[in-house]
């Protein structure tokens, strides 16, 4: 168990024993007070706090969780992803061996996304200042020459990819919330995106947008990209994928799978010349195997999302607001 | 409004069940439908089964419908 | 049979839908009371495919949207008490009342649980006996033998911390209010498929057969709803009033008599205030007597303060049908899903909710 304040050796010990060992690279075993290497080119650099409860769910937990979404949050700006820092904020009474396997988990998803954990920070709380475990992140990684990606950039005719299945995640974590526990074999789709979009970027250097569709959703990341690059963009309900488990637990619950989050997809706008190309390089990648093209982006109503329905109407698609509560009375 | 799903009672203990829902699974209660067997379907309502299922009415409706439609494809 | 995926085929609305066309004649205006009807029809946009000759018009089937201030006031304020830890469903938590919300309280210090099932709130109850566990009974006759075998089942499991705040309504009684104000002119009803699960089809002969209404009780997929519509322009052309049942799969003519029993057992009818309804006799139903050891408002010093009812919201109006969410000068503007300032902006099976999310008045 680990106990608040602790400082000194006992901090020591802590680094040593769990980060140094797992985490093992040479910038980070320097321990000075920061990371320093050499860099040239354009820099894309983000940042994002991990507060999931639980802090272990089918299919990964908090650390995979904080590397795969810092590295995917590069990766959507076209970043080969390449340094990250992580800042543990720990609970005390957090059992030695859960921060264990939570280091063991990053150290594995920082392998398979080929990143480096080259600086970090450990703060002990007392109990009830946090929630078991939260993890802050930032990371650096470099845009290759000629790409340029960003949410402005949908044009009218573009297509619309999204790489699988939506809402695995969103699900999974639910299933594990006490009050609301069903059990499932669905795994949360959290995994690091960096080569597929490498993949995709080897395909066409003219991909306008990308986006990971996390906290509300594909319905929220889509109106994201709407509103950004002052198009609209329509989609069709039938090409949209939704696993069997994923729909029935929003059956249950009354939530639509469009505002569940994700943390292993991708949407991406394409030009309509170079979507054969993206989409194919895409179905040969592990995290891409179901990508299809769900729609198109449209000039008229800037700011819209519209879905055509199973019975052939459409409706508009909003952005999430707040948290989706389950409505079943 | 009062959301209820389509579960197939898996497992029966005293009066609760363990449901399937497409791919999920979760406990329910039988208090209303004590009747309930094994490989019945019921709705479930909040974790209560509120009925069970009719899968001959079922199938006669969307026999029904399927006419509908089929004459509906004719006419046009 | 998985009796979901095959009540959404594009097939089986095709054929619905032209049959729809064809046969309506008569302008006709409908009524879907259940808010879990509202929902499917803005979400599979019905109204788009419907004929001109068709208004539907959205009900109060919505048990948040018609729960009075005055009510939720109860349960913010027992949420405010002392080792009392709340259960309830998700969608009261956002549900504004005269001062604040549940999930408001809750961010400054109360207890309060989310919880799928009365069979959460029992096992929460089991494992904290030093606190009080309350939950808070919201919804119509689907939910009512719910809660009353969650008593029941308190009492085999000598669970002694368990209360309930009995806030349910009941549907006939609202309707029969709804249509002697006469303010709505109704054709047709489409009734509310789960509650009828329960109470069957009986209950609601009185509005055939007394205003002349033609009813059929529907399921809740896009197909069951437009297959009830097609009755419904049936009875209408061939100029009839009588309660059918679509939901044939789910619904049988005496309902089910088990749960009629249960709640029967445990509750007896009392008054309750409808939003915007104001007092319907007999359409709450309160503990009996020899149940009365789980009422919350008996075993807790429930002290609400007074009520407010937000200025400019004309919810009751559009829960009454005599008003769209397009009326209101507070949508969109002043009231979003983000700022909610009525419940039925807050419910996501709420009209304004649904006519704001679904883009209502949009031409595809």
């Amino acid at each position: 168990m680990l106990a608040h304040g602790s400082g000194g050796k006992l901090a020591h010990e802590l680094v040593e024993s769990s980060f140094l060992k797992a985490l093992a690279n040479p910038l980070l075993a320097k321990l000075d007070d920061s990371a320093v290497f050499n860099f040239s080119g354009r820099l894309a650099f983000t940042t994002d706090s991990y507060v999931v409860s639980p802090i272990f769910f089918p299919g990964g937990d908090i650390g995979k969780l904080a590397v795969c979404g810092t590295v995917n949050d590069l990766a959507m700006s076209g970043a080969k992803p390449l340094y990250l820092s992580l800042s543990f904020i720990i609970e005390e009474g957090l059992p030695q061996g859960e921060l264990s396997q939570v280091v063991d988990s990053i150290q594995k998803a920082a392998q398979e996304a080929g990143v480096e954990i080259v600086t970090g920070d450990t703060k002990v709380v007392h109990r009830g200042s946090a929630d078991k475990l939260f993890i802050n992140t930032a990371g650096v990684g470099i845009i290759p020459e000629g790409v340029d990606i960003s949410g402005n950039n949908a044009r009218s005719g573009d297509k619309v990819i999204l790489s699988g299945a939506i809402g695995d995640h969103g699900i999974a974590v639910l299933s594990r919330r006490e009050g609301l526990s069903f059990s499932t074999q669905l795994e949360s789709d959290c995994a690091p995106l960096g080569g597929l979009v490498a993949d995709m970027l080897a395909a066409s250097s003219n991909i306008h947008s990308l986006r990971d569709p996390t906290r509300g959703g594909l319905a929220t990341t889509l109106n994201e990209l709407a509103k950004q690059s002052r198009v609209s963009i329509r989609i069709e309900e039938e090409k949209v994928l939704v696993r069997d488990e994923v729909l029935a637990a929003c059956e249950m619950l009354g939530f639509d799978p469009l505002y569940v989050a994700n943390e292993g997809k991708l949407v991406a706008i394409v030009p309509p010349e170079d979507t054969d190309k993206v989409l194919k390089v895409m179905r040969e990648n592990h995290y891409g195997k179901e990508a299809a093209i769900i729609g198109e982006v449209r000039a008229e109503h800037p700011g819209r999302v519209v879905m055509k329905t199973c019975l052939g109407s459409s409706r508009i698609i909003d952005m999430l607001v707040g948290d989706i509560l389950p409505r079943i009375c | 409004m009062c959301l209820a799903i389509p579960a197939l009672i898996k497992l029966i203990e005293d009066k609760e069940a363990e449901a399937e829902i497409g791919g999920i699974t979760r406990r329910i209660s039988l208090w209303l439908t004590p009747e309930a067997k094994v490989g019945d379907y019921v709705l479930v309502h909040t974790g209560y089964a509120i009925n069970i299922l009719d899968e001959e009415e079922a199938k006669e409706t969307l026999r029904l419908l399927l006419e509908i439609a089929e004459l509906a494809e004719e006419q046009s | 049979m998985r009796f979901i995926q095959e009540f959404r085929s594009s097939e089986l609305a095709k054929g619905l839908i032209s049959r729809i066309h064809q046969k309506s004649k008569t302008q006709a205006r409908f009524m879907e009371f259940c808010g879990g009807h509202t929902v499917t029809i803005f979400r599979y946009g019905i109204r788009q495919v419907l004929p001109k000759t068709l208004e539907m018009l959205s009900g109060p089937g919505c048990p948040v949207c018609v729960t009075a201030n005055v009510d939720l006031d109860k349960a913010i304020a027992l949420a405010q008490i002392p080792d009392v830890i709340i259960t309830t469903f998700g969608d009261m938590l956002k549900v504004p009342g005269s001062h604040s919300s549940l999930q408001e309280v809750n961010a400054s210090g109360a207890d309060i649980r989310m919880v799928y099932s009365t069979m959460d709130a029992l096992n929460l109850a089991e494992e904290n006996p030093t606190k009080s566990v309350v939950f808070i009974g919201i919804g119509f006759e689907t939910t009512a033998p719910i809660i009353a075998a969650s008593i029941l089942q308190a009492e085999e499991r000598r669970i002694r911390n368990y209360y309930i705040l009995s806030m349910h309504k009941l549907c006939p009684p609202v309707i029969r209010a709804i249509l002697e104000s006469g303010e709505v002119k109704l054709h047709g009803l489409i009734c509310p498929g789960h509650v009828s699960a329960i109470i069957g089809s009986h209950p609601w002969e009185f509005i055939a057969r007394d205003y002349g209404i033609s009813c059929v009780i529907s399921g809740f997929e896009p197909i069951d709803v437009l297959q009830c519509v097609d009755m419904l322009v049936a009875q209408i052309e061939s100029g009839q009033s009588k309660v059918e049942i679509a939901y044939r799969r789910g619904v049988h003519p005496e309902g089910n008599q088990q749960a009629l029993k249960l709640m029967k057992q445990v509750f007896e009818p009392c008054p309750a205030q409808w939003r915007g309804i104001g007092e319907v006799p007999d359409s709450s139903l309160k503990l009996k007597k020899e149940y009365q050891h789980f009422d919350a408002e008996l075993a807790f010093d429930i002290d609400p303060g007074p009520t407010y009812e937000p200025v400019g919201c004309i919810c009751g109006d559009i829960l009454r049908g005599v008003k769209t969410p397009l009326d209101c000068s507070l949508f969109g503007k002043d009231c979003t899903p983000q700022y909610p300032i009525g419940p039925c902006m807050v419910s996501s099976e709420g009209s304004c909710s649904a006519y704001y999310l679904y883009g209502e008045g949009f031409e595809g």
